[in-house]
């Protein structure tokens, strides 16, 4: 292919448009301004000026889950790399596919502590699924698209593409995406078909079956999540789902059971700790979904569907690895169910669902009301009766609202819902809300938060108010840490250690002084209404919704104990949590 | 709970020849707390720029297969074999050692390293650095039969292995 000769910064924009880019999160700094002169100089591509590196990264999360598209992010060497790391980190734990540019000194000073110098390939490596110093403008337009190739091929996960300055100011030729494909890295996305007979064979002898599905659903795109409703309504089996899958399946479906895990529904849990087979797609068992490891599905057989070999056998040993993308697979699994005519086995499935009905029957989310205070899971049902019948998507934050969020407010289909899972990163939801809001215009954007949690990445704000986006902060308010605090009535005789939300800022004035609307309730008696002023209002909102202080998260696996060991609430106690188990807090 | 018992693994590693794939294989290993016994590296093609790395681990079968799959997923790796899965292979690593010694236990020390097909590749009138090359237990043993006659250096290269038979990796 002959290439055109071009500048390496005019190869980065040229780059990201070959790629379909049409939104950059970033930030500016010395070694990135020949890139951001070229930004000046062209429409076509939308450059969003964030207020934090972090926040550039998340917002480019938020952007990437809610569309299935790669998220952008550009970024300068030293500081602004290190400021990029722990939003990277966040989309490898949750497989995001991301592409962050960082600027690097000139390859003449690299090594000598120059000014905003970083190893940025070195510190982000275990940050990320790959990244690249380039070293010549002639490699430039070819690493670009590899890096687009690695980011959003196999288990999508964000990319590094270090750039020096000298690197960008000299003279290269530019080449096209060309052919997909890669060199050394060929992901296997479709099953073997004898693999996928013997699933679908012990899926039709399962006597006990239950469908636990996670984020991998997700990212193999909206025809997975139609695959698996077909199949799920083609064998009535019962189905739960990760933190990061829900809206894979619809909250509102006949067989779902909630999520499952740590602060999962009762009947999610034990259906998984009784069941016979436990057919995994897309999820990897992680710690808080298995609880204690030894005691996990005793009596399953577990298929596990992953696009990734390394999650397979890495936590709970199972029987059939089905290495492949989700709806290559489930595509497979149902047209072979159809061909071999396999048939449920219906007495049998008849009396689980009777066994599931009875836990389900316990209403392990029903919570004590409250005229006076407004409770949290309150507050969550109501926002999700009034935002319902609209186009709405939720990110969150951290903690205690994160998993009333997951618990309360239910989804009906993927890439609604955007959340931190795997690292847990406060700070994550309102720079994820804005690039919710960029890519859905259109659309009701709320972040469910704490307030301690907003106060990480609150200056995203300002982002929302100079590209006008009306993104809604909605503040769970009960001036604790409040994860913090029930791990420590649990587990440290309730000395709230550090765990007070001292000295608040008023948020109604902290909104006003960005230019957004300020909103703050007391009395649940004001809830709707106030909820309607947030959803209608033109511009962003930060709404303090001040919550029950004493309320705690339930239901809950203490860590290390079993599924079939739950607390349900504050009046029971639940196993006694061991010296190993509070190593896993 | 039944204990499950640790295993020696031999893995070779196909990779790119690229600046800074070492380190993605050795920090893969330390961030996720995986054991290096040995681990050697080199060119072994510079037309196609690739290099082979053999490392040597020990760990449960699950964590053995772990290794393995989160080797392979590294973008710049072309192929991993486990060699002692695959087997048959054969291994060899070879040493310098440096031993300081006169009289009597200089003839013995000459005598051993006969016995064991070492080679001198430097001498003084106080020293030997021999050269052997063989299975890390044989090198060992002739470490440890050095040490009382003077053993003052060892430097030693790591495993290497390949597979027997006509096949490629």
């Amino acid at each position: 292919m002959s290439g055109r000769e071009m500048t390496g910064a005019a190869i980065v924009l040229k780059a990201l448009k070959d790629q379909g880019v049409d939104t950059i999160f970033g930030y500016p700094g010395g070694a990135v301004l020949p890139i951001y002169d070229e930004i000046f100089k062209q429409e076509g591509i939308r450059h969003i000026l964030v207020r934090h590196e972090q926040g550039a990264v998340h917002a480019a999360e938020g952007y990437a889950r809610s569309t299935g598209k790669p998220g952008v992010v550009l970024v300068t060497s030293g500081p602004g790399a290190t400021n990029a790391v722990t939003g990277l980190l966040d989309a490898l734990m949750d497989s995001i596919p991301l592409v962050c540019l960082t600027g690097q000194v000139p390859t003449s000073l690299i090594g000598n502590d120059a000014f905003q110098e970083a190893d940025t390939v070195g510190i982000t490596r275990p940050c990320t699924k790959h990244n690249w110093l380039v070293q010549s403008a002639d490699n430039l337009a070819r690493t670009i698209h590899e890096a687009f190739y690695v980011a959003t091929n196999g288990r999508p996960g964000p990319v590094v593409v270090d750039i020096p300055k000298d690197v960008q100011f000299a003279t290269g030729t530019y080449v096209g995406p060309g052919q997909a494909g890669h060199k050394t890295y060929k992901p296997q996305v479709k099953a073997p078909t004898d693999v996928i007979a013997e699933a679908v064979a012990m899926m039709g002898a399962a006597k006990k079956p239950i469908f636990y599905t996670g984020g991998g659903v997700i990212n193999a795109g909206p025809k997975a999540s139609q695959l698996l409703r077909q199949f799920v309504e083609m064998t009535n089996y019962p189905v739960t789902s990760t933190l990061m899958g829900l809206g894979a399946y619809p909250a509102s479906g006949d067989n779902w059971l909630g999520m499952l895990g740590m602060h999962g529904t009762y009947e999610a849990n034990n259906t998984m700790h009784d069941a016979d087979l436990i057919i995994c797609v897309g999820a990897r068992f992680d710690d808080r979904v298995t609880g204690r490891v030894d005691a996990f599905a005793p009596d399953a057989k577990k298929i596990h569907i992953d696009i990734d070999a390394s999650s397979i056998n890495k936590n709970i040993f199972v029987d059939l690895p089905v290495i492949g993308d989700c709806a290559h697979v489930l595509e497979d699994m149902i047209r072979v169910w159809r061909s071999k005519s396999v048939q449920t086995d219906k007495p049998a499935l008849e009396t689980w669902w009777r066994q599931i009905n009875t836990w389900r029957a316990r209403k392990c989310l029903d919570y004590k009301k409250s005229e006076k205070t407004i409770k949290p899971q309150y507050a969550i049902e109501r926002l999700y009766e009034l935002t319902k019948d609209r186009d709405t998507y939720i990110t969150t934050e951290v903690g205690q609202h994160q998993m009333w969020a997951a618990q309360h407010f239910h989804f009906e289909e993927p890439n609604h819902w955007m959340t931190s899972g795997g690292l847990g990163t406060m700070g994550y939801g309102l720079p994820a809300a804005v690039g919710v809001q960029l890519a859905h215009p259109d659309a009701l954007v709320i972040d469910i938060a704490g307030e301690a949690s907003i106060q990480m990445m609150t200056q995203e704000m300002s982002t929302a108010i100079q590209f006008r986006l009306p993104v809604n902060v909605f503040i769970l308010n009960n001036e604790y840490m409040g994860m913090v605090r029930q791990w420590q009535d649990l587990l440290h005789g309730g000395r709230y250690s550090q765990s007070y939300s001292e000295a608040l800022p008023d948020f109604v004035k902290l909104a006003e002084a960005y230019g957004a609307k300020g909103i703050r309730v007391s009395d649940p008696a004001d809830l709707d209404e106030a909820i309607l002023e947030m959803i209608n209002s033109p511009v962003p909102v930060i709404f303090d919704c001040l919550v029950d202080k004493k309320e705690n998260c339930y239901p809950m696996i203490p860590s290390g104990a079993a599924h079939n060991e739950m607390i349900l609430g504050d009046d029971q106690d639940g196993a006694e949590i061991t010296e190993e188990g509070k190593m896993l807090v | 709970m039944e204990e499950i018992l640790e295993e020696r693994h031999t893995l070779a590693v196909l990779v790119d020849n690229e600046a800074g794939v070492l380190a993605r294989v050795i920090g893969l290993f330390s961030g996720r707390g995986y054991n290096i016994e040995s681990l050697t590296v080199a060119a072994v093609d510079q037309a196609a720029h690739m290099s082979r790395i053999t490392v040597v681990t020990n760990g449960t079968p699950m964590v053995i297969q772990q290794i393995r799959a989160q080797l392979e997923r590294l973008v710049p790796v072309h192929k991993v074999v486990d060699l002692t899965l695959q087997a048959p292979s054969v291994e060899r690593e070879m040493a310098l050692i440096k031993v300081a010694c006169s009289g009597e236990k200089r003839v013995e020390a000459l005598r051993l390293s006969d016995a064991f097909r070492a080679r001198v590749i430097d001498t003084t009138h106080t020293s030997f650095v021999f050269e052997v090359t063989g299975a890390p237990s044989k090198l060992n043993a002739f470490i440890s039969l050095m040490r009382p006659l003077g053993l003052v250096d060892v430097s030693r290269t790591g495993v290497v292995a390949i597979a027997r038979g006509p096949e490629a990796m």
